[in-house]
C-alpha cells in the first residue's frame, strides 16, 4: 500500500475508447490526467470483447478493428503524457475541499480537481461459473485471478478453461503448485499457439495432467474445497481431488463501485446534462456508455463528442481565471506545440 | 416467416414468429423471451445467448463455426447440441425450430 497521494488535475476512470480520447481533449486545454482501469491494458470493450472485429462507423476511418482503434488512440494521445494505472479499480470518491479524493482497491490515493467517469458498462469482472455453492469457496479455495503465486505453494491446483488466462496460469503455477490439473471441455484451445505447445510438453513430461470435461459439482466444506466432479464429453463422470480451483471463463461487465459514489443513477446509468456532461455532483463528469440523457446512443462517436464538451467545462474548474479561446488544431500553433508537431 | 419455439428449463414454451434473415437470438430478444441475455448484442463475444437445439433440428441448424465453438468455451454446461443463438440465422427451412434454454446463462 502506498501512502503517497497522487495529485493531478483530472482522474479519468476507465481506459475504454472514450476515456482515452478524453485525455486528448483535456490535454489540448492543459488539463493533466491520470487514467485508471481494472483491466491490464487500455481499450475497454474494444480491446476486451472484440479486438479483432471491424468497426465501420468511426468518421473518416472506413474500417478499423477494436484493437487498432485502441492502438491508434494511444498514439494520438501520447503527447499529453497521461499516466496509466492498470489492474486497479476505483472504489471510492470523496469530496474534499479543493476537489475530490479517490482510492483504488490497491490503496492508491488520488487528489484531483475534476473526475471523469468513463466507466462504460462498468468494471470488467471474471465470470463466475453457476456451480451451486461456489460463493462459499471464493477467496479460500476458488480464485478468479492470481494476486500472489505463493498462495498456491504445495497445493493441488485445478485450472478450468481453454483460453489464454487458463493456459498462462497453467504455465506459471506449474513450478509452484504441488500438482496441477487442467480441465477443458475439448482438446482445442483458443490461446496463443506457443502456450498451447508448452502446456502439451508439460503434459507429455508428466509435470501436469490434462483432463477433458466440464466441472459440474464442488465438494468440500467450510470454504475448503476437497474435490470436484467432472463430466467427460461421453457423459460419464469422475471425481478430481483438489485444494484449489481457478476457473477462467472470460469477463463480464458489472456496474461495480460506481453504484456507491452517491451519484444519481437511472437504471445503472448516470444522468448528465448535454452541455457539460456533468453528473449530479459538480466537478464529476460522466462520458461514454456509462451516461444517459435524452437521445443517448451508446456509440464510440458519441462518447468522443461528449469528451470534447466535457473538457471545456473541466477547464473552467481547473483554471477558473483563464478565459478559453476556441482554436483549431489545424491552425493554432499553440495547440500544435502541445501535440508536439511544431 | 418461421415459427421458433423456446423451451424454458421448467418446460414452459414460448413460440415466436421470426423473419428470415434475423438471428434466433434476435427473435428471442424482440419477443422478450426469458433466459437469452445476449450481452454483446450478437457479436459472438459473450456466450450469453446459449441454447440447446432439439435433436431433430440439429441437421438443419448445422454445426457451429470455429469462432462460435471458441466462444462456447465461455458458456456453462456445453453439450453436443449447444449453439449460440446469435449465430443461427433464420430461414424458411427453420420454420418449426425448437431450442431449449439452459438453466443459466453466464
Ligand atoms: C461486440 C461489440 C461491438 C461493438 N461495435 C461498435 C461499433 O461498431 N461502433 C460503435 O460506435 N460502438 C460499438 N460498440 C460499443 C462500443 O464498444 C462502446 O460504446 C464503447 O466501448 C464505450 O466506450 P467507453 O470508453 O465508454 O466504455 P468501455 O469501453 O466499456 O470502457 C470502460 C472501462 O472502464 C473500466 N471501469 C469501469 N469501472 C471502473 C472502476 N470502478 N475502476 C476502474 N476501471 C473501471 C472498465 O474495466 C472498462 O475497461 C460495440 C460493442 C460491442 C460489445
Ligand atoms: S449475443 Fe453474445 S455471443 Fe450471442
Amino acid at each position: 500500500m502506498s501512502v503517497d497521494v497522487i495529485k493531478t488535475d483530472a482522474v479519468i476512470i476507465g481506459a475504454g475508447p472514450v476515456g482515452l480520447f478524453a485525455v486528448f481533449e483535456l490535454g489540448l486545454l492543459d488539463v493533466k490526467a491520470h487514467v485508471i482501469d481494472i483491466l491490464d491494458r487500455p481499450g475497454g470493450q474494444c480491446a476486451e470483447l472484440y479486438p479483432e472485429k471491424p468497426i465501420y462507423d468511426i468518421p473518416a476511418i472506413p474500417i478499423v478493428t477494436g484493437q487498432q482503434l485502441t492502438d491508434q488512440l494511444m498514439e494520438q494521445i501520447e503527447p499529453f503524457g497521461a499516466e496509466y494505472h492498470f489492474n486497479e479499480r476505483v472504489d471510492t470518491i470523496e469530496k474534499i475541499e479543493d476537489g475530490f479524493r479517490l482510492v483504488t482497491d490497491c490503496g492508491t490515493q488520488f487528489e484531483c480537481k475534476v473526475v471523469v467517469i468513463a466507466a462504460g458498462g462498468g468494471s470488467f469482472t471474471p465470470k463466475r461459473p453457476p456451480l451451486p455453492g461456489i460463493e462459499a469457496y471464493e477467496d479460500t479455495s476458488v480464485f478468479y485471478s492470481v494476486r500472489k503465486m505463493d498462495a498456491f505453494k504445495d497445493k493441488d491446483v485445478l485450472i478450468v478453461g481453454g483460453g489464454d488466462s487458463a493456459l498462462d496460469w497453467t504455465l506459471n503455477l506449474q513450478p509452484v503448485a504441488k500438482s496441477l490439473t487442467l480441465v477443458h471441455r475439448r482438446s482445442e484451445f483458443r490461446a496463443a499457439p506457443a502456450s498451447v505447445q508448452k502446456m502439451m510438453d508439460l503434459v507429455d513430461s508428466g509435470n501436469i495432467s490434462f483432463k477433458l470435461g466440464q466441472v459440474t459439482t464442488l465438494h468440500g466444506d467450510n470454504g475448503q474445497l476437497t474435490g470436484v466432479t467432472v463430466k467427460s464429453p461421453d457423459g460419464s463422470t469422475f471425481e478430481q481431488p483438489t485444494d484449489i480451483m481457478l476457473p477462467f471463463f472470460g469477463l463480464t461487465m458489472k456496474l461495480g463501485p460506481v453504484a456507491n459514489w452517491g451519484l444519481n443513477l437511472e437504471e445503472n446509468l448516470i444522468p448528465v446534462d448535454t452541455a457539460k456532461f456533468e453528473t449530479s455532483e459538480k466537478g464529476i463528469f460522466a462520458i461514454g456508455d456509462i451516461n444517459t440523457y435524452p437521445g443517448k446512443l451508446k456509440l464510440i462517436l458519441s462518447g468522443f463528442h461528449e469528451g470534447a464538451l466535457m473538457a471545456q467545462a473541466a477547464h473552467r474548474i481547473v483554471y477558473p481565471d483563464k478565459k478559453l479561446i476556441f482554436q483549431y488544431t489545424t491552425s493554432s500553433s499553440n495547440l500544435q506545440k502541445k501535440l508536439g508537431v511544431k | 416467416m418461421a415459427r421458433i419455439t423456446f423451451i424454458q428449463p421448467d418446460g414452459s414454451e414460448n413460440a415466436v414468429d421470426a423473419e428470415p434473415g434475423m438471428t434466433v437470438m434476435e427473435a428471442a430478444v424482440k419477443n422478450s423471451v426469458r433466459g437469452i441475455a445476449a450481452e454483446c448484442g450478437g457479436a459472438c463475444s459473450c456466450a450469453t445467448c446459449h441454447v440447446y437445439v432439439e435433436e431433430e433440428w440439429r441437421e438443419a441448424t448445422g454445426e457451429p463455426e470455429a469462432m462460435e465453438e471458441d466462444m462456447l468455451d465461455f458458456a456453462f454446461d456445453v453439450r453436443p447440441e449447444s449453439r449460440l443463438s446469435c449465430q443461427i440465422r433464420v430461414t424458411d427451412e427453420l420454420d418449426g425450430l425448437r431450442v431449449r434454454i439452459p438453466e443459466k446463462q453466464f
